[in-house]
């Protein structure tokens, strides 16, 4: 087992430094002078002035030596300065995360909370009411845009029946408090906010099941599906001739199958929702690392996208590495 | 210890001889599908006494299997009972509330099945999946369903089972996990235990411990047993009494002696003439006894016999439905042909000529004789220190690179017109070495000459003029053929790449020449594979094979996943292929029975290295090499008293793992004779008598 | 054969439920695909023939008739320039449509080569190729189309190349797996003893059997490239206004929450057609997965 493990994470940091290679890449070789993009045109014109910028960034050595000083300033946490807000990106990402995480943590649990359990009773009730039920909201999840559910339910739970509060993370009067680990939630129970709490609490509402709603389609699906394929195992009609209850046998025998390829999803969909609610918090104006990405892309702001990009792809590598390691626990076959 | 585990002042009161434990009366069981009803159990009634050992035997598609899990309505959609009663000391099982049902099933009745790789959750450690069969019947707590699983382990053959029970199935080759499975089975002391193939998916060495412990713990745990297989060798080992079950009746019911010398319906005459006997070996005498036909379609029974289409006894009165009547004391049979009480004939082979469709002069016949005699004719294969190492996935990222040693310096030679067997256990290589004269795969090391030309690592360009005469047969018949292709167009495939035939006419005549040459009907040309049976599909890959007008064909397990009769019928026909056109056969099976049938020579193979080379007479009369002992007495005799006189050799322990293989001779690590010099020196291939080489340093001395 | 009404499927055991009749299973069974498939034939059609059928041109403004409700006019209503919502609807089907096919047909076939070299390739190559899928699956597809339409400018043929960077690595995937599957199969093996060429055996043999799941990935995956499309628009990214697109058409109207048909119909547009494509694509699964086609 840890020489799994071992060799799990080696393969992870390979692919990390190989992420930050195409970060290179692709911010040292896109079509648009990144001096020009940084001094404005002016400068530009400036020969000299050019050659010396050129020469203190280190523009002018061969792409290689570029980026080893690049990897070295990544070690030291430097993702560039943004030039939207002229602070160092990585700044920028860590004051942007815990909105980001908050939300997306919440989706995640509401999406697995909900999606196991509906996808393991519509396997077991195979062509009953509660399978149609799942798969219709399966479906309706996994096929309505995220931007346009956004919309709708702003536009009626906000607009219509003013039942739900508005876009943001809290409401304008409201008083943030003290950050401390910046999950408004968490902060909140610490301080003993109550009455932030709640609002927090409620402004999280929309966003979260917006967001969960493609997550939710796809945990089900998955759930349901392998609920299905270890329901047909030889194995399931073994635990049935030893005399056990079909609730034990789905409990103790089946489920355990299923859980293996649900954890996979279930990983990859929790990295998806923290790196992929860009379009959810633009509509909500939740102030996360979505809505940073559209608006440094919206501005060619591209210190800033290449440093999120690397985030984004480092969190996934992560998560990754965490399923992998999951799997050791939840399936003994894996470990030679 | 082996006290606590037998049967001694059960709770559950021992029935009184004469009432059987379990009664089968006119169950029905059918399948609702789009198709129309399948009939799989129709009307079968059948009984079992206390402590007795009955076996169900039929070919795929009998019902047996069916029948089983029927008794434990273990059925699931859209399978459903339709009639009968299953009466289980004396309460209908039919008839039981779940509740009551969930009581009988693991207590009162338990079941092996077939296949022991999949009957076991992969991610459950055994502990937790053989104590919860005794605590969830309430006889047993956890501490002590725990340590009556070690004594159970340990009671079915599995060393260290302390440790055992800490591991996971994935951990524990086929055999062990069907140890595994007969603990749970007995772990609660079942008055019947229902064992549904349970040997089919293992090697013949470890078919033979299985079954000799099935015996032992009917004997110490008095429990009744139904023993369900296609093999009639296996049911002679066990049981006592026999029923045969064809089209989803019953046909034949009787004691195993009598039903097996003298079978009195025909499926059961055909079933037991269509075996070749490892133990009755008559010379010169190569055709098997066959039925032709396959068994009725389900959907759609004939109204009289069910036999009868394919019985070579059919009388007029057959065309009415025959009942399962008593002939003699205990033993009953459902034909109009032997109900007066006579036996049926014995078989005499009529040799069946082939249609003289094909045009080719043959190559001497006689040759395969001038081979065994030593009179060695120019060899067309020739294999020398033929090497070849899977390389395996790295465990990490650094990690060593490990590879499976599949073939570790084999030797070979085949004459022109010797059909030479080769036989191991699975995992011996033999698979991997006709691959590798076939030159699907590319050898690690050593030559392989084919007329001369050294195939080994030539590049496919100088292999492929060859392949006009070297062709293979392959062993899965639902696999070797392309399933989007026509069986025109999978034969039309070999002929016009090599262009054998010249144009569209010529092609389709040779295609029909071939259907006809193999023993099928013309139009098949048109189908899909998927339309045909299996031994119909074998046909088709033996059809493609000859094709080419091939001198040498390599067979891998051409036969090993069919039913008993189209065994007999695809063994015939290579038989008759090989007389007509003078072909030379590498003919794999891991049936010795078989491929004594088939070879002049054979080569047994063990974990990639050649252990014995014999003419076939010669190994089955006096094999040198411990390993070949063991074989050859491994293999079940359908003949209860022969059975008896023959001594079992029971070779104990499974094969080593190739990754890492023994050091010095390979088989020290199971060989009751090993010495230490067997740890040291491998043996080298030595020759003894006249072609009869062995590996060994004490031949024919155990 | 007679026709046994197997609803009555008569069993001893009394507590077992009945079985459906053979008309209900094939009604349950083709009823979703069927629709599936007809909504996605239903909207090829609208886009072929939008100009016939449009009452207005997409993009004619009329500043006078702006967020009008939808009336006998205006089925839909008008968007805030004017324009008649139910015609830039029908439009926008057919960039929906067009990039949603260019976007998977284009990465499937660059994947399914990738991944059939691959697999077929071994070693050193199918180590690269499936090394780099990996380092493509761990960028999040709206991540990095941002990120390459950022620095390659808006406009369609942007982002479909920035949709495609990311689209083809799951084909890949899905290829090489299929193409070792059956390279193992032992028709692959009979091809090979009959002495065809690799390139033969991988056209006539490998590829026949393998573009099942193949065609089970597209079929459900248009959908999706549908929507990632038409969020990327929404985000400005897509289309050039004023060509009228569905993700766009939201994006106009989405702080219009009185009027709420400007944004409210171009969604429900992409939520069907992308049902379609799911209804339909569950049932090509179905229908070439042996096990589910048992009952």
């Amino acid at each position: 087992m840890p020489r799994y493990i071992v060799s799990r994470i080696g393969a992870a940091l390979v692919m990390a430094l190989l992420a930050t290679l195409v970060v290179f890449l692709i911010s040292n070789t896109v079509p648009g002078d990144p001096v020009l993009a940084q001094l404005g045109d002016i400068a530009a014109s400036n020969k000299e002035f050019l050659a010396e910028w050129r020469a203190k960034w280190g523009l002018d050595l061969p792409l290689w030596q570029r980026y080893l000083i690049f990897l070295k300033g990544l070690f030291h946490g430097d993702l560039g300065i943004s030039i939207s807000s002229q602070r160092p990106v990585l700044e920028d990402i860590r004051s942007y995360a815990p909105a980001t995480i908050e939300l997306a943590t919440v989706s995640f649990i509401l999406s697995i909370l909900i999606g196991v359990p509906l996808g393991i009773m519509a396997a077991v009730k195979r062509d009953s009411w509660i399978d149609h039920v799942a798969r219709f909201i399966s479906l309706i999840g996994v096929s309505s845009p995220t931007f346009w559910l956004a919309f709708i339910m702003l536009a009626l739970f906000y607009g219509e029946l003013q039942i739900a509060p508005g876009p943001g993370r809290l409401d304008a009067i409201a008083i943030a408090p003290e950050p401390i680990t910046g999950l408004l939630l968490i902060d909140c129970l610490i301080t003993g906010d109550w009455a932030t709490l709640r609002d927090a609490a409620a402004h999280l509402v929309l966003p979260s099941i917006v967001l969960a709603a493609a997550t939710l389609g796809l945990v089900t699906r998955t759930t349901r599906a392998a609920m299905l394929d270890s329901l047909s195992q030889e194995y399931v009609r073994v635990a049935r001739a030893k005399g056990l209850k079909e609730r034990r046998i789905v409990v103790g025998h089946v489920l355990p199958n299923a859980l293996i390829p649900v954890v996979t999803l279930g990983g990859l969909a929790y990295a998806q929702l923290l790196t992929g609610a860009v379009l959810t918090e633009t509509i909500f104006s939740w102030p996360g690392l979505g809505r940073y990405t559209f608006r440094s892309a919206a501005a060619l702001d591209f210190p800033a996208i290449m440093g999120i990009t690397l985030v984004v792809a480092i969190t996934y590598l992560v998560i990754n590495l965490l399923i992998d390691i999951s799997y050791a626990i939840l399936d003994p076959r894996v470990v030679r | 210890m082996a006290d606590t585990l037998t049967k001694a002042g059960d709770a559950k009161a021992p029935p009184s001889k004469t009432e059987p434990v379990l009664d089968v009366r006119g169950l029905k069981t059918q399948f609702f599908t789009d198709a129309g009803i399948v009939r799989a159990v129709d009307g079968v009634s059948f009984k079992v006494g206390a402590g007795e050992t009955l076996g169900i035997v039929g070919e795929s598609g009998s019902g047996k299997t069916m029948a089983a899990m029927s008794l434990m309505r273990l059925l699931e959609d859209p399978a459903r009972i339709v009639a009968g009663e299953v009466l289980f000391q004396g309460r209908d099982v039919l008839k039981m509330t779940d509740k009551e049902l969930r009581a009988l099933r693991g207590d009162g009745i338990a079941m092996v099945f077939q296949d022991p790789m999949s009957a076991l959750n992969p991610v459950l450690r055994i502990a937790k999946q053989l104590a919860e069969i005794m605590v969830v019947h309430g006889k047993f707590d956890e501490r002590q369903a725990l340590d009556r699983s070690v004594s159970l382990l340990g009671r079915m053959g599995i060393t260290a089972p302390e440790r055992a029970v800490q591991s996971y199935p994935h951990q524990f080759s086929g055999g062990m996990r069907q140890r595994v499975m007969l603990a749970m089975g007995f772990s609660n002391d079942p008055v019947l235990l229902l064992a549904d193939e349970p040997t089919t998916a293992l090697d013949v060495t470890i078919q033979a411990q299985i079954l000799d412990l099935i015996s032992e713990l009917n004997r110490d745990f008095g429990a009744a047993i139904v023993l369900i297989s296609h093999n009639l060798g296996a049911i002679a080992s066990v049981c006592t009494r026999v029923i045969v079950m064809y089209a989803g009746e019953v046909v034949e019911e009787g004691p195993s002696q009598a039903i097996l010398s003298d079978p009195r319906h025909p499926y059961t005459w055909a079933l037991i003439n269509a075996v070749p006997r490892i133990d009755r070996h008559v010379a010169g005498e190569k055709r098997l006894v066959t039925i032709e036909g396959v068994p009725p379609d389900p959907l759609d029974y004939p109204k009289g016999c069910r036999f009868a289409a394919r019985c070579p006894f059919r009388i007029a009165k057959c065309d009415e439905h025959p009942e399962l009547e008593e002939i003699a004391p205990g033993r009953l049979t459902r034909c109009w042909v032997t109900q007066a009480g006579e036996p049926l004939p014995k078989p005499e082979t009529t040799k069946d000529a082939l249609p003289e469709t094909e045009s080719r002069v043959d190559i001497a016949p006689a040759s395969s004789a001038a081979a065994v005699n030593g009179k060695k004719a120019e060899p067309i294969l020739e294999v020398r220190g033929l090497v070849k190492h899977f390389p395996l996935p790295r465990d990490t990222f650094f990690g060593a690179q490990r590879v499976v040693h599949a073939i570790d310096g084999v030797d070979l030679e085949l004459a022109r017109g010797e059909t030479v067997g080769l036989v191991g256990e699975s995992g011996c290589g033999k698979s991997t070495l006709a691959r590798l004269v076939a030159r699907i795969h590319e050898p690690t090391d050593g030559e392989i000459r084919f007329e001369g030309t050294d195939i080994a690592n030539a590049p496919q360009s100088v292999i492929r003029p060859l392949r006009r005469r070297m062709q293979m047969v392959f062993q899965d018949p639902y696999s070797s053929l392309n399933p989007r292709m026509t069986v025109a167009e999978i034969l039309a495939e070999p002929l016009n790449f090599h262009g054998v035939t010249r144009s569209g006419a010529e092609t389709k005549a040779r295609i029909a020449e071939l259907l006809a040459t193999v023993g099928l009907a013309a139009k098949s040309a048109e189908r899909f594979p998927h339309e045909f049976s299996g031994g119909q599909r074998q046909r088709i890959s033996i059809a493609r094979a000859l094709a080419v007008r091939p001198d040498f064909v390599i067979a891998d397990e051409p036969i090993s996943a069919l039913d008993v009769n189209i065994q007999a019928q695809i063994i015939n026909l290579l038989i008759d292929l090989r007389e007509k056109f003078g072909l030379t056969y590498l003919f794999i099976a891991h049936d010795l029975a078989v491929v004594r049938h088939i070879s002049d020579r054979i080569v047994v193979l063990y974990l990639g290295k050649v252990a014995e080379v014999a003419p076939a007479d010669a190994l089955f009369d006096a094999p040198l090499h411990p390993y070949t002992r063991y074989l050859i007495s491994a293999v079940p005799i359908p003949d209860p008293d022969a059975e008896k006189q023959r001594p079992r050799l029971p070779l104990v322990g499974e094969p080593p793992s190739a990754i890492d293989p023994p050091s010095g001779c390979r088989f020290r690590t199971r060989c009751p004779i090993a010495q230490a010099i067997c740890a040291e020196v491998p043996p080298p291939l030595t020759a003894h008598r006249n072609g009869h080489f062995a590996a060994c340093h004490f031949p024919g001395q155990f | 054969m007679t026709v046994v009404d197997q609803s009555t499927a008569a069993s001893v055991i009394d507590n077992v439920k009945p079985l459906l009749s053979k008309r209900r299973r094939q009604l349950r069974r083709y009823f979703l695909p069927g629709l599936g498939l007809a909504i996605v034939l239903v909207w090829i059609l609208i886009a072929v023939c939008a100009p016939l059928i449009a009452p207005y041109a997409p993009d004619i403004v009329d500043v006078t008739k702006r967020l009008k409700p939808p009336s006998a006019q205006h089925w839909l209503g008008t968007d805030s320039l004017g324009r008649d919502v139910f015609s830039r609807l029908l439009y926008g089907a057919r960039v929906s449509l067009f990039t949603g096919f260019v976007v998977v047909l284009v990465g499937a076939a660059i994947g399914t080569l990738a991944g059939g070299i691959a697999a077929y390739a071994r070693g050193r190559t199918e180590e690269l190729i499936m090394r780099l899928t990996d380092l493509v699956l761990c960028f999040p597809p709206i991540i990095l189309a941002l990120a390459i339409a950022a620095a390659l400018g808006i406009g369609t043929t942007n982002t479909i190349i920035a949709m495609l960077v990311v689209w083809w690595p799951k084909f890949a995937r899905l290829a090489r797996s299929l193409v070792i599957v059956q390279r193992s199969q032992e028709y692959v093996e009979a091809a090979i003893v009959v002495g065809l060429k690799p390139s033969r055996i991988l056209l006539r043999h490998i590829i026949p059997n393998s573009v099942g799941p193949l065609i089970v990935l597209v079929t459900l995956d248009v959908g999706n490239a549908i929507i990632t499309f038409a969020g990327l628009s929404f985000l400005g990214l897509g289309v050039v206004p004023p060509t009228p697109e569905w993700g766009s058409m939201v994006a106009e109207g989405r702080e219009l929450v009185d009027q709420w048909w400007v944004a409210t119909f171009p969604g429900i547009a992409i939520l069907t057609i992308v049902l379609g494509f799911n209804f339909f694509g569950d049932g090509v699964r179905d229908w070439l997965d042996p096990k589910s086609r048992r009952r």
